[in-house]
């Protein structure tokens, strides 16, 4: 993956800054149970060509900050209450209605999870390809299948002149990914947000569509969110990663480093949480306890009550991101213990 | 489907026969033909044995609906009491009664899928709640009661239309009966349009049309719409089948000629071959709109596909 961390530090638009820059984004859930604050000011930025992988837990934000990103979120109950999605440097959030539309599907686009019943079920995929076509750039219908069957072509799904006119639950689960990545590519956008975008897919094809997506990445110098839990997935194509816990980011970091050291005890912990095969046989390791309820984030660092390295300051004081090094930095009071210890943190207690 | 539409329309076949023989041994056993010819006078024995004679009712009862069923195969289906075929009075009731179907549906349609989708769209919100409790109340209330009531205000105080219909019920007489006799259904169709609406509206796909940046009306009528509507039009395709013999008691309201008006005047006077005829038909018309119902569901949802 060297070429697309090369791109990196190509200067990437004309206005200067990166492609996409969050800053101190909030997020929250107005439900009848109360506030629950899911996203809760996070920054991170990715430049064209750039790969940055969102890592955590379920319920950690990372999936609610990429739609406060699109501009999809559910409102109500989903609130943005405060910061800036700057994309070429003009802030998103400030845009009407119609204005953010344009953006969306056309200059970023979005990969989903589970291709399923992420398709529309009675349409066919070539009308769900072309609709982009139709709708962004008021090209005819027989025009948009035309491109809608160049696409399918394009992201390797076999027999795409016979196969536009299947429907979404007529496809494999890999070639079903694939008309997702190709909807999401249609339009060629600067960036991609791909939500989990193998999860729900069998270990042999996860591989084939993270390679297709890396391919096309780099083909068309696209800017790419990659959110997931899949440590694996990230080594192989991720240039920089952002660890998110309880709706903060809590250690960001260039990918290689991150494996060598991490800064922070909740990455220790979902690295060690990986299986090994040196290590079969043994207990696999876990975090102990849950994620936070997000209606009640403990007080201090969220992450206390999990953590081996807790003291008293973490019950009281939010730890800010430290500075780590020139390219890293941790939301934890006691990083320099983290990075300097390399034992495995279950067998500090 | 080919093959599909061969099968069922096989299994068409007994569930015809059973059912229609159940009409013919109820109707036929369980009452007097020829004393319900006479009415209130005992009849000459020696008349009455004649008849008897003429019309097969010594036979077995089995011999008889085979006779029957002979009959109807070839286009007889016997001659009411009055002395009017049964299938002439067939050709005066059943189109009356098809126009009255067609302006229920209409207003089903019409009012029933709106409601649904507007009260869909804005779950908990005073509008969604206000229709919800008038569903509940139309649902409770009996037709009778709604039909004489509204025959009441719009025909005799308001005078906006003729209170009673007449023998030829041409459409613009039956605006009102239409609505007395959609009501009911038409709450049911609005309460499950919302509840798809709902369900639908949460759904992944739907999601992903707002994320590709189309436009919202878009979104709800070829993403929203196309999917929620799918049980909303079969259930009207069943409906069709059940309004066209459920209508005795709108029919009786404002006095319309039609399928239900005859049906109930064969009850009250024991007329057998009207009775008997006019369900058989019934039956036909149930099975088939039942079958037509499947065949579209198929067409609206790709994911159904009948081998």
């Amino acid at each position: 993956m060297a070429t697309a961390a090369e791109m990196s530090t190509e200067p990437v638009s004309a206005r200067g800054g990166p492609l996409l820059d969050v800053r101190n984004l909030h997020v929250e859930f107005r439900t009848r149970e109360g506030v629950a604050r899911a996203v809760n000011g996070v920054d991170y930025a990715v430049d064209a060509g750039e790969t940055l992988a969102v890592l955590g837990e379920s319920g950690s934000g990372k999936s609610v900050t990429a739609q406060a990103i699109m501009g999809i979120l559910d409102s109500p109950p989903g609130f943005v209450t405060q910061g800036q999605v700057l994309f070429h440097g003009e802030d998103l959030l400030k845009f009407g209605t119609e204005q953010r539309r344009k953006v969306r599907g056309a200059r970023m686009a979005m990969i989903f999870q589970d291709a399923l019943s992420a398709l529309n079920p009675v349409l066919n995929v070539g009308e769900q390809l072309g609709e982009m076509f139709t709708v962004h750039r008021g090209l005819s219908r027989k025009d948009a299948r035309a491109k809608a069957v160049e696409l399918m072509e394009r992201v390797r799904i076999p027999a795409a002149k016979e196969r536009v006119r299947s429907y979404p639950h007529q496809f494999s689960g890999g070639m079903r990914q694939r008309v997702m990545i190709a909807m999401a590519m249609a339009l060629e956008p600067e960036l991609i947000i791909a939500d989990e975008p193998t999860t729900a897919l069998d270990v042999t094809v996860q591989a084939q569509v993270m390679d297709l997506l890396a391919e096309l990445q780099r083909e068309y110098n696209m800017g790419l969110i990659l959110i997931t839990h899949d440590l694996g997935v990230v080594a192989d194509v991720a240039d920089k990663i952002a660890v998110m816990y309880a709706g903060r980011i809590v250690e960001t970091s260039p990918v290689h480093d991150i494996y060598r050291a991490p800064a922070h005890p909740y990455t220790k912990g979902l690295l060690d949480s990986i299986p090994r095969v040196d290590q079969k046989g043994q207990e696999l390791y876990a975090i102990k306890g849950l994620p936070p309820n997000l209606l009640h984030i403990p007080p201090g660092c969220a992450f206390h009550p999990r953590c081996p390295l807790a003291q008293d300051i973490c019950r009281t004081k939010i730890p800010p991101l430290y500075r780590v090094s020139e390219v890293r930095a941790s939301a934890c009071h006691f990083w320099k213990e983290c990075i300097g210890d390399d034992r495995p943190a279950a067998d500090k207690t | 489907m080919g093959r599909y539409v061969i099968r069922r329309l096989l299994q068409m076949i007994p569930v015809f026969i059973g059912s229609t023989f159940l009409i013919f041994f109820m109707v036929y056993a369980l009452g007097d033909p020829v004393a319900a010819l006479f009415g209130d006078r005992a009849p000459d024995p020696a008349t009455a044995a004649q008849i008897r004679n003429e019309l097969h009712l010594n036979d077995p009862l089995w011999k008889q609906y085979l006779l029957y069923m002979k009959n109807i195969f070839s286009g007889d289906f016997g001659t009411a009491f009055n002395g009017q075929s049964v299938t002439s009075l067939m050709g005066s009731a059943f189109p009356v009664t098809i126009r009255l179907t067609i302006v229920a549906i209409i207003f089903e349609i019409i009012i029933g899928i709106t409601l649904g989708v507007i009260t869909g769209m804005r779950r908990g919100k005073p509008v969604d709640t206000g229709v919800l409790l008038l569903t509940l109340i139309v649902i409770s209330v009996p037709t009778f009661v709604t039909g004489y009531v509204l025959q009441y205000l719009f025909g005799v105080q308001l005078k906006w239309t003729a209170p009673s219909v007449s023998p030829e019920a041409p459409f613009n007489e039956l605006i009102l009966p239409g609505l007395v006799l959609a009501l009911v259904s038409l709450a049911y169709v609005t309460r499950l349009t919302r509840t798809s609406i709902a369900e639908n509206t949460r759904a992944d796909y739907l999601r992903t049309a707002v994320a590709k940046g189309l436009p919202r009306r878009r979104i709800i009528i070829r993403h929203l719409l196309r999917n929620s509507l799918i049980p909303v039009v079969t259930f009207i395709g069943t409906d069709v089948g059940f309004l066209m013999g459920g209508a005795i008691v709108t029919e009786r309201i404002f006095n319309i000629h039609g399928v239900g008006f005859q049906l109930y005047q064969g009850i009250l006077r024991n007329n057998a071959p009207t009775v008997v005829g006019f369900v058989t038909i019934l039956v036909l018309v149930f099975l088939l709109a039942n079958l037509l119902v499947d065949l579209l569901y198929a067409v609206l949802d790709p994911r159904i596909r009948y081998a």
